[in-house]
C-alpha cells in the first residue's frame, strides 16, 4: 500500500546523535515474558524512548477461526493466554451463548467460577514467581512453581489436560469433574492462604524488593484509563472497577469478595493489589465449594451440546445429534455480541459476529496485555533501564494474547 | 435471558430508548450522525456516519463512556458497503458498555482516527489497517503492527485465503 513504512521504528532525534543510543531488548530476552521486542532509546542509562515491536507470534488465530465450527474454536482460545487457560474458554462460551440464548444450569455456572477463580490464581501464581526473579529474587519462583503444580494437576483431573483444558464448552462443561474433585480443591485452598504468607514474608520485607519497585512504573489514573490499561494495574493507579463485581456473568453476583484498589499507581500498588486478589479467589473458591447445586452440568439443548458417551452408544437419537454436530456444526443466530470478562491480567473480550451459518463470521479477541504495552513507555520514561525490567514484570503481559 | 426487548432501526431505538445517556447525548449534539441503531441481545449499537466517529467518541466520552474498549473490522465481502468498523465503549460510571459502527466503502477506505480522544485506539487501529487494509487519517504512526511490514495484502480481508497465497 501507498506510503507503507519500512523505516526503522526508532532513531536518534538529529540533536543528540553524540548522546543518545538505541538498544534492542529482545526479542529473545529473558525478561520479556515471551518473544517481545522493546527498541529502547537510552541517554546513558535513562530511557528516553521505548518502541515495542510486537507481531513476533502473530498465527492469525482470528483468520482460523473463521474457518472452524463454533466448537471448534473452543481449543484455540486456550492456546491465546495459555496462563488463564479457563478464562479464555469461559469468555468464548459465554459469548456464543449469548447469541443462542443458551440457559446453563446452575452447576455448569459455580463449577465455571471455581474453575476461573483457580485460573486466575495460577496466572497470578506465575507472575508472582516471574516478577520476583526478574528483579532477583529467586527462590520466590520455586515456591509459586509448587503451587501452581498442584492447580495444574487440578486441571488435569477434570480436563485430562493439564494447560490446554477446554474444558469449558458452548453450553456448560466438557462432562462432569470426577468424584474427589471438590474435596481436592478444598484440600488445596486450604493451606494456600498460609502460602501467600509465606510468599509475602519473602517480599514484602525484603529491601531490595521494595525499592526495586516502590515509586518505580508510575502510570495516573488518567493514563491508565487513556491507554485502555486493565485489570490489577488499572486498579493500582486509583480506578475501582471490576467486571465480576459490577457486570457480573455467570453468577459472580452470587458471590462476595472484595475488590482491592490503591492510589499508588507504582509497581509496588501492582503487586499488593495481586496478592490481595489471590486473597479473595481463595474465599471465591470456598464459597462456590460451599455452595455448590446439584444437577446437570450441560444445558439441555440437545442439538448444540454433545451428549454423554453412554447415552450416544446406546440411544439412536443421541447418536444422531453427535454426528450431526460433529460433521456439521450447528447454526447460530445472526447478530453480533460482546462479551467482556475479568481475567487474570484484566479485561478480556470476544467479539463474534454471525452471519446465521454454523462457522463465526467473524471472531475478534480483546486481551488485556495488548493495550497495556502501550503504557510501557508512560511508565518506563525518564527511569534507569533497569527499572523497564521491573515495569514489564509489574504489568504482567503473555506475548500469545498481544500477538494472536 | 431472552426477556430483554429487541428494538431494530432509528425509529425504533429513539422510541424504546430516548433515555439512554448514550442515545441522548447523540441526538442532543447532532442527531444526522446517527445513521442507524439497533439493541439486541441486551448490547446497543449505534451506527455513525464515518464522518462523524471522532467528535461521537468525544461527545460520548464527555457523556460518561469515559473507557475505550476495543475496536475492530467486520470485512461484509462482497457486499457493499464492504466493512463494518466495531467501536466498544464502556462507561465505569454507568458499569455499562455501547458499540458503535461505522460502513465503509470498497474503495480506498478511510476514516479518522480517534487516537486525539483516547490514546489507547492507537495500537487497535494500527492492527486494523495491517489485517484490513482501512487507513485512518492523521494517526500518529500508522504502520503494521502482526505483520512484517513487507507483507502484501491484509490477512482479515475475507478475499484472502485462510492457508494464505502460495
Amino acid at each position: 500500500m501507498a506510503g507503507m513504512s519500512t523505516a526503522p521504528v526508532l532513531e536518534v532525534a538529529q540533536g543528540a546523535k553524540d548522546q543518545h543510543m538505541i538498544i534492542n531488548m529482545g526479542p529473545q530476552h529473558p525478561a520479556t515474558h515471551g518473544v517481545l521486542r522493546l527498541v529502547v532509546e537510552i541517554d546513558g542509562e535513562i530511557i528516553v524512548r521505548v518502541y515495542p515491536e510486537i507481531g513476533y507470534l502473530h498465527t492469525g488465530i482470528e483468520k482460523t477461526c473463521e474457518a472452524k465450527f463454533y466448537h471448534q474454536v473452543v481449543p484455540l482460545t486456550d492456546r491465546i493466554n495459555y496462563l488463564d487457560p479457563l478464562a479464555n474458554n469461559l469468555c468464548y462460551a459465554l459469548a456464543v451463548e449469548k447469541l443462542l440464548s443458551l440457559e446453563i444450569p446452575p452447576k455448569a455456572q459455580w463449577m465455571r467460577v471455581l474453575l476461573a477463580e483457580l485460573s486466575r490464581l495460577n496466572s497470578h501464581l506465575i507472575w508472582l514467581g516471574t516478577h520476583a526473579m526478574d528483579i532477583g529474587a529467586l527462590t520466590v519462583f520455586l515456591y509459586t512453581f509448587r503451587e501452581r503444580e498442584d492447580i495444574l494437576r487440578l486441571f488435569e483431573a477434570v480436563a485430562g489436560q493439564r494447560m490446554m483444558t477446554s474444558y469449558i464448552r458452548i453450553g456448560g462443561l466438557a462432562l462432569e469433574p470426577p468424584l474427589d474433585f471438590l474435596d481436592r480443591v478444598q484440600g488445596f485452598i486450604k493451606t494456600l492462604p498460609e502460602k501467600i504468607d509465606e510468599y509475602s514474608n519473602l517480599l514484602t520485607g525484603n529491601p531490595i524488593f521494595r525499592n526495586r519497585l516502590k515509586g518505580v512504573g508510575y502510570l495516573s489514573q488518567d493514563d491508565a484509563v487513556a491507554l485502555g490499561v486493565t485489570g490489577p494495574p488499572l486498579r493500582a493507579s486509583g480506578v475501582d472497577i471490576d467486571l465480576r463485581r459490577d457486570m457480573p456473568y455467570s453468577g459472580y453476583e452470587k458471590f462476595q469478595f472484595k475488590v482491592p484498589v490503591s492510589n499508588d499507581g507504582d509497581c509496588w500498588a501492582r503487586y499488593e493489589v495481586r496478592l490481595v486478589e489471590m486473597r479473595e479467589s481463595v474465599k471465591i473458591i470456598q464459597q462456590a465449594l460451599d455452595g455448590m447445586p446439584e444437577g446437570a452440568v450441560k444445558a439441555d439443548a440437545p442439538k448444540i451440546v454433545l451428549p454423554d458417551r453412554e447415552k450416544m452408544k446406546t440411544q439412536m437419537e443421541a447418536l444422531i445429534h453427535h454426528f450431526k454436530i460433529v460433521t456439521e456444526g450447528f447454526a447460530v443466530p445472526a447478530g453480533e455480541v460482546y462479551q467482556g470478562i475479568e481475567c487474570g491480567h484484566g479485561q478480556m473480550g470476544y467479539y463474534i459476529v454471525s452471519d446465521g451459518t454454523a462457522k463465526p463470521y467473524r471472531v475478534h479477541m480483546r486481551y488485556p496485555s495488548f493495550p497495556m504495552l502501550q503504557a510501557l513507555e508512560v511508565m518506563a520514561k525518564g527511569r534507569m533501564l533497569a527499572d523497564l525490567v521491573a515495569v514489564i514484570g509489574s504489568i504482567d503481559i503473555v506475548l500469545g494474547e498481544i500477538d494472536r | 435471558m431472552g426477556e430483554t426487548p429487541t428494538y431494530m432501526g432509528k425509529v425504533a431505538v429513539l422510541e424504546g430508548l430516548g433515555e439512554h445517556p448514550a442515545v441522548k447525548a447523540i441526538i442532543g449534539w447532532n442527531e444526522p450522525a446517527l445513521t442507524d441503531a439497533k439493541f439486541d441481545f441486551g448490547e446497543l449499537t449505534l451506527t455513525i456516519a464515518p464522518e462523524a466517529i471522532r467528535e461521537t467518541c468525544a461527545t460520548l466520552k464527555a457523556a460518561g463512556y469515559n473507557a475505550f474498549d476495543d475496536m475492530t473490522a467486520v470485512d461484509w465481502f462482497p457486499a457493499s458497503p464492504r466493512f463494518q468498523l466495531s467501536y466498544h465503549l464502556l462507561s465505569h460510571a454507568l458499569k455499562e458498555r455501547i458499540r458503535l459502527r461505522v460502513l465503509l466503502e470498497e474503495e480506498e477506505p478511510a476514516v479518522e482516527t480517534i487516537t486525539p480522544v483516547w490514546a489507547g485506539a492507537n495500537y487497535y487501529e494500527r492492527e486494523v489497517f495491517d489485517l484490513f487494509g482501512i487507513r485512518f487519517e492523521e494517526h500518529p504512526n500508522l504502520r503494521r503492527i502482526m505483520m512484517p511490514d513487507e507483507w502484501v495484502g491484509h490477512p482479515l480481508r475475507k478475499d484472502y485465503p485462510v492457508e494464505g497465497y502460495r
